[in-house]
C-alpha cells in the first residue's frame, strides 16, 4: 500500500508539472499583450496614422509611411509567394507521389527552416547589388521566398483532404484532367487555402530581419517599388533601439497595430476554419 | 496551419487514384502537369540557388581566411582581420540556453496538451501557443528591451549576483542585457516549435499502447514515462532540433537583448553577440568587399548548420508525424 501511495504521489507532481509548465509558457504572452495593448493605446493617435517620421522634437510625427510600406510588401509578397506556391502544391498533391515530388516536399520543409536573414543576404546578393540599390521590389522577394514553403506544403495538404469522388464525378463527365483539378478540385480546397494564406501572411507582416538590407528603411512617403521602403517591423527596431522616449512611445503604438492585425489574422482564419469543419 | 494538420494527425493520407485511371489522353493535361511541375521545382531550385549565391558571396573571405576563419577572434574592420568565434560562440551559447528552459517547459506543455487535459481545454491553450508562435520577432526584441532585460537585472541577477556571485556565470555587473537576456527570449520564442512538435508526435503514438499500459495499472504518469515517451522518442529529439534550428537563425530578438559586443566570457551578465545579430546589425553598413564577404560567410556558416538541422529533424519527425506549421519557420 505504501508502494502504491508513492507512485500516486509521484503522479499528482509530475502532472502538476505539466500544468505549470503550460502556465510558465504562458505568462511571457500574457505580460508582453499586456504591455504592447497598454503602452501602444497610449501611443496612438491620428498622426500616427497620417504622418510622416519626424526628427525628435518635431510634434505630429507619424507612420504613414510604414504602414503603407508594410500592406505594399505583404503585397509583393504575395505575388511572389502565392501563386508559385499553389502551382507547387497542386502537383505535390495531384502528380507528386514519386521521387522528385519527395525531394520537392523535402527541400521545402528545408528552406521553411532557413534563417530569414540567410534569405536577406541572398536576395540582396541577387536583387540589389543587380538593381544597385535597395528596392520595395527586393523587399517583396525576400518575403515571397519565406512564404513560398508554407504556401507550397498547405496547398498540398488541402488539395489532398478533396475526396476522389469528386474528381471521379468531373471526370465521369468527360472533363478534362486539368480542368477537373481547377475548376473542382482547387475550388473545393479554396477556403482552406485561403485560411493557409492568412496565417502565412501574418507571418510574414511582423519579419524584420529579410527586409534589413532589401527594402531598407525610408523617411519620406514612397510607393515607387524601386525605391527603399519603410515598414513597421523596421521601423519598430529602428526607434526601439534610439534613446528617445517619443520614439519608444511610437515603437509601441507600431507594435500594437502589427499585433493586432497577426492575431487578426490568426483568429479569423481559425473561425474559418472551425466554421467549415466543426471537430 | 496546425489545425488542419490536427485533423490530418498522422500520415494517413487518402488513396490516390491509380495513374492509369488519370489517363492524360488530353493535350491540356499534360501541359498543366509540366506547369505544376516547373513550378515545384522552383523549391527545389530556390535551394540550391541559394546555397550556390552564399557561397559565391563568401568566396574572397572564404579564400581569405580559409578555415581559419572560424576560430579566428577578432573583428576589426578597420584592419580588415575577420574571425567567426565570437560570434559562434554567442550563438552556441545563447541557443543552448534557449534550450535549457525550453525543453523542460515544452515537453511538460506538450504532455499537458496531448495526455491530461480535458478536451474542451486542449484547442484554446493550443490557441494560445500558436498566438506565442505568430508574435513577430521584433515585438518580443521592444517587450525584451523595455520589459525583459530590467526585469532580469533587478529580480534575477541583482539576488544571483549577490549569492552565487563567486562562480564565473554570475560574475560582473548585472545589467539586463546580455547573454542571459538572449538566452531566455530565445527559449520563449523556441517553446511554441518544441511543443507543437512534440505534441503531434506524442498524438500519434497509438492509443492501444497507452491502454495496455493502463491495463496493466500504471499510473497516467507511467504510463507517459514508459510508454508514450519512449515510442515518441525519435520524434521529441526531431522537435527540439527543429527548435535549435529556429533559436540559431533567430535574429531581431536577440539582436536587440543580447548587447552585441564581440566578446567571449563565462559569465551570463556579459554582453555577447550572435552570429545573425552581427550580420543584421553590419550587413547595409560594410564597406569593403572584404568585410562584406566575411559577413556573408556568416551567413553561409549559418544556411549550412540551419539546412542539416532541419534536414535532420524532417527525417526523425516525418516517420511518425506531419508537421504542424508551428515548426515551419526560422
Amino acid at each position: 500500500m505504501d508502494r502504491y501511495r508513492r507512485r500516486s504521489a509521484i503522479d499528482r507532481l509530475a502532472k502538476a508539472a505539466c500544468v505549470a509548465a503550460v502556465l510558465l509558457a504562458l505568462v511571457p504572452l500574457a505580460s508582453l499583450l499586456a504591455y504592447v495593448a497598454a503602452k501602444g493605446v497610449s501611443g496612438l493617435s491620428l498622426s500616427f496614422f497620417t504622418g510622416l517620421p519626424k526628427p525628435v522634437g518635431e510634434p505630429d510625427g507619424g507612420m504613414v509611411n510604414a504602414v503603407t510600406g508594410t500592406l505594399v510588401l505583404v503585397g509583393l509578397a504575395c505575388l511572389f509567394g502565392v501563386p508559385p506556391g499553389v502551382m507547387a502544391g497542386i502537383y505535390l498533391a495531384e502528380f507528386g507521389d514519386n521521387r522528385f515530388g519527395k525531394a520537392v516536399r523535402f527541400s521545402a520543409d528545408v528552406l521553411s527552416g532557413v534563417p530569414s536573414i540567410v534569405v536577406g543576404i541572398f536576395v540582396y546578393t541577387l536583387l540589389v547589388l543587380w538593381m544597385r540599390g535597395f528596392s520595395a521590389l527586393a523587399g517583396g522577394v525576400a518575403l515571397g521566398i519565406i512564404m513560398l514553403p508554407t504556401v507550397t506544403r498547405t496547398t498540398e495538404e488541402l488539395v489532398r483532404m478533396v475526396p476522389d469522388s469528386l474528381r471521379e464525378a468531373a471526370l465521369a463527365l468527360g472533363v478534362p484532367r486539368w480542368k477537373a483539378i481547377v475548376r473542382v478540385v482547387l475550388r473545393t480546397a479554396a477556403p482552406g487555402i485561403l485560411t493557409g494564406l492568412m496565417l502565412a501572411v501574418a507571418r510574414v507582416a511582423g519579419e524584420t530581419a529579410p527586409l534589413l538590407f532589401t527594402a531598407f528603411n525610408n523617411r519620406f512617403w514612397s510607393i515607387d517599388l524601386s525605391q527603399p521602403m519603410a515598414s513597421m517591423p523596421v521601423q519598430i527596431f529602428t526607434y526601439a533601439v534610439s534613446p528617445y522616449e517619443e520614439w519608444h512611445r511610437q515603437a509601441w503604438a507600431a507594435a500594437l497595430v502589427l499585433v493586432a492585425m497577426v492575431l487578426a489574422l490568426n483568429a479569423g482564419a481559425r473561425l474559418l476554419l472551425h466554421r467549415r469543419a466543426p471537430r | 496551419m496546425a489545425v488542419s494538420v490536427t485533423a490530418l494527425g498522422r500520415l494517413s493520407l487518402p488513396r490516390r487514384l491509380a495513374p492509369a485511371f488519370w489517363g492524360e489522353a488530353h493535350l491540356g493535361d499534360r501541359a498543366f502537369r509540366l506547369c505544376t511541375a516547373a513550378f515545384a521545382a522552383g523549391a527545389l531550385l530556390t535551394l540550391a540557388a541559394l546555397a550556390l549565391q552564399m557561397t559565391r558571396a563568401s568566396a574572397l573571405s572564404l579564400r581569405r581566411f580559409g578555415p581559419g576563419f572560424v576560430l579566428g577572434t577578432e573583428w576589426d574592420p578597420v584592419r580588415e582581420s575577420f574571425g567567426a568565434l565570437p560570434f559562434l560562440f554567442g550563438t552556441v551559447v545563447s541557443s543552448a540556453l534557449a534550450l535549457l528552459i525550453a525543453v523542460p517547459v515544452s515537453l511538460g506543455a506538450a504532455i499537458f496538451l496531448s495526455e491530461l487535459a480535458p478536451g474542451w481545454l486542449r484547442s484554446p491553450i493550443g490557441f494560445l501557443l500558436e498566438l506565442l508562435a505568430a508574435i513577430p520577432s521584433v515585438v518580443y526584441g521592444l517587450w525584451g528591451i523595455f520589459v525583459l532585460a530590467p526585469w532580469l537585472r533587478d529580480t534575477v541577477q541583482r539576488p544571483l549576483s549577490g549569492a552565487l556571485g563567486g562562480l564565473p556565470f554570475f560574475s560582473g555587473t548585472p545589467r539586463g542585457f546580455g547573454m542571459m537576456a538572449g538566452g531566455l527570449i530565445l527559449a520563449i520564442m523556441v517553446l511554441p516549435t518544441i511543443a507543437s512538435v512534440s505534441r503531434e508526435v506524442m498524438r500519434a503514438v497509438p492509443v492501444g499502447l497507452r491502454e495496455a499500459a493502463l491495463a496493466l495499472g500504471a499510473t497516467r504518469w507511467e504510463t507517459v514515462r514508459h510508454s508514450v515517451l519512449p515510442s515518441a522518442r525519435s520524434g521529441l529529439v526531431g522537435a527540439i532540433i527543429l527548435g535549435l534550428g529556429r533559436a540559431l537563425g533567430e535574429t531581431m530578438a536577440v539582436t536587440m537583448v543580447i548587447g552585441n559586443r564581440a566578446e567571449i566570457s563565462a559569465s551570463l551578465f556579459e554582453p555577447g553577440y550572435t552570429m545573425a545579430s552581427v550580420i543584421a546589425n553590419e550587413f547595409t553598413e560594410a564597406a569593403g568587399d572584404l568585410y562584406l564577404s566575411s559577413l556573408a560567410e556568416i551567413g553561409l556558416l549559418l544556411f549550412g548548420v540551419t539546412l542539416l538541422l532541419n534536414a535532420l529533424a524532417r527525417l526523425l519527425v516525418w516517420r511518425i508525424a506531419r508537421l504542424p506549421d508551428g515548426a515551419r519557420r526560422a
